[in-house]
């Protein structure tokens, strides 16, 4: 199996490339994982990780500075109904528009909006940075042996916001609920970084490299 | 709901762990990578390195250690000392840091701040501050506590959360060191005034001044060297104490 990471230039993923290689170790899992903008490899991988860090429009436009990936990635996600897992801001570049500095269109996977987390007239702090607890919303496959209310690691200002809840696999309680992770067939994404969550979060990788 | 972080510091000299009395007489407590597996494994919320290497060509070093701690961590791992770019702040994260700290140079450079947290984004730039009683205000201090520099603590802590830090390290020069407990005037004076998390550090020596940090301070996070460091208690034991304060952890 081939997992490719999508490497377009939005920020950090040396966590994320560490992570997978430690699953694979531990498990003993044999997969080939490569750091690419190759849109031939990327076609060819049997699933993909697209992370995302800072704004929404950063890394939308990032996504669009390299020539054929958002239609390589909608060719791989949505025609060829392949895994894929959006982390962050890679989660929330799934909805249709984002209103991060400025209203930027998304991919428009998972019909929804990307806005800003209330934070009730500065009564709590932002970003909302730490260990929340996750509260499943409904079943997922990236749960598997994974206990409701287990604490997972947040690192974000805006929320994703599904237009359909059917979409939403858990929340968590901040100001306000927040989406923690989506789930729609072959696409999976989570707010928090599961290359950040201690077990908890290997375990979620190891489901998603496992599916 | 959202949990109260604990972050256990090592100071890192040339590789090596090492915690200073005040800024000076340094002790040597062993490999930063195997300190942070244990910590790690204790239940560390995330994990801070403050590298205070002072020769140039042994800063290398920490890339290596920050590389070998992000492949055996997979808790969020800071990063300080001697950041002074954009460039610098690039090899950090590259090396597997998650943030970095940065304090003499979001003093000596107006707009670093600015430019690194629109570049890489605002979740991994943290603005350490080191601040001084004087009177009734604190001042803000750079180097490692060394050079003054008349800029008071709160009108800089607001000035950072507008060029986008994502946190603010907030440590008491006056308490470090001393096990006497964080400055809780300093922390819950700079909480109030700006809207970003802040991370209480300096002067912890017992749990109750964990505990403090958070209930009095109301720090999002609080950071502490020496009690992990020399056995004195382990971060398990740490928030076992806060819970039955009812202070919200990770078990």
């Amino acid at each position: 199996m081939n997992i490719a990471i999508i490497d377009y230039k939005s920020g950090n993923i040396s966590s994320v490339i560490n992570s997978f290689k430690a699953v694979c170790i531990s498990k003993n899992i044999k997969i080939k994982i490569e750091v690419t903008s190759d849109l031939k490899k990327i076609s060819n991988s049997d699933k993909v990780i697209l992370p995302g860090q800072g704004s929404f429009k950063n890394c939308t436009e990032s996504l669009q500075k390299i020539k054929g990936l958002k239609d390589t990635l909608n060719e791989f996600a949505i025609i060829n109904k392949k895994p894929l897992l959006g982390i962050c801001v890679g989660m929330q570049m799934f909805a249709d528009f984002g209103f991060e500095e400025i209203e930027t269109k998304g991919l428009g996977w998972i019909p929804g909006s990307v806005k800003k987390i209330d934070n009730k007239n500065n009564q709590y702090k932002l970003p909302h940075i730490g260990w929340n607890e996750l509260l499943f919303a409904s079943e997922s496959k990236l749960f598997k042996n994974v206990k409701e209310k287990s604490h997972v690691y947040f690192v974000h200002s805006y929320k994703f916001m599904p237009n359909d809840e059917r979409f939403i696999s858990s929340k968590i309680n901040y100001s306000e609920e927040i989406v923690a992770s989506v789930e729609k067939d072959n696409l999976f994404g989570t707010q928090f970084h599961p290359e950040k969550s201690d077990t908890v979060g290997l375990k979620i990788i190891e489901n998603f490299i496992e599916l | 709901m959202l949990k109260n972080r604990i972050i256990p510091c090592l100071d890192v000299k040339n590789g090596r762990v090492v915690k200073g009395i005040n800024f000076v007489n340094l002790r040597d407590a062993g490999d930063p990578v195997e300190q942070a597996k244990i910590y790690s494994k204790s239940g560390a919320d995330e994990i801070c390195f403050l590298d205070i290497t002072a020769t140039n060509e042994k800063r290398e070093i920490i890339y290596d250690v920050i590389k070998r701690t992000s492949e055996n961590c997979f808790v969020p791992l800071t990063v300080g000392g001697g950041v002074k770019s954009l460039e610098d702040i690039n090899k950090l994260l590259i090396s597997g840091a998650d943030k970095v700290s940065i304090n003499t140079a979001a003093v000596n450079d107006k707009d670093l701040i600015k430019k690194s947290s629109k570049k890489f984004g605002s979740q991994c730039i943290v603005v350490a501050i080191d601040a001084k009683q004087k009177n009734d205000n604190w001042e803000i201090y750079t180097h490692g506590g060394r050079t003054e520099t008349g800029i008071d603590a709160i009108d800089f802590a607001k000035k950072m959360e507008d060029n986008g830090a994502g946190e603010l390290l907030i440590t008491s020069m006056d308490r470090d060191g001393t096990q006497k407990g964080y400055d809780i005037k300093l922390i819950s004076e700079i909480e109030k005034n700006v809207n970003i998390p802040i991370i209480a550090s300096g002067g912890v020596g017992n749990l109750e001044h964990l505990f403090e940090g958070v209930k009095y301070g109301k720090a999002s996070a609080i950071l502490a060297a020496s009690i992990f460091h020399y056995g004195k208690h382990s971060i398990k034991e740490a928030k076992q104490y806060l819970d039955s304060k009812g202070i919200p952890v990770r078990i």
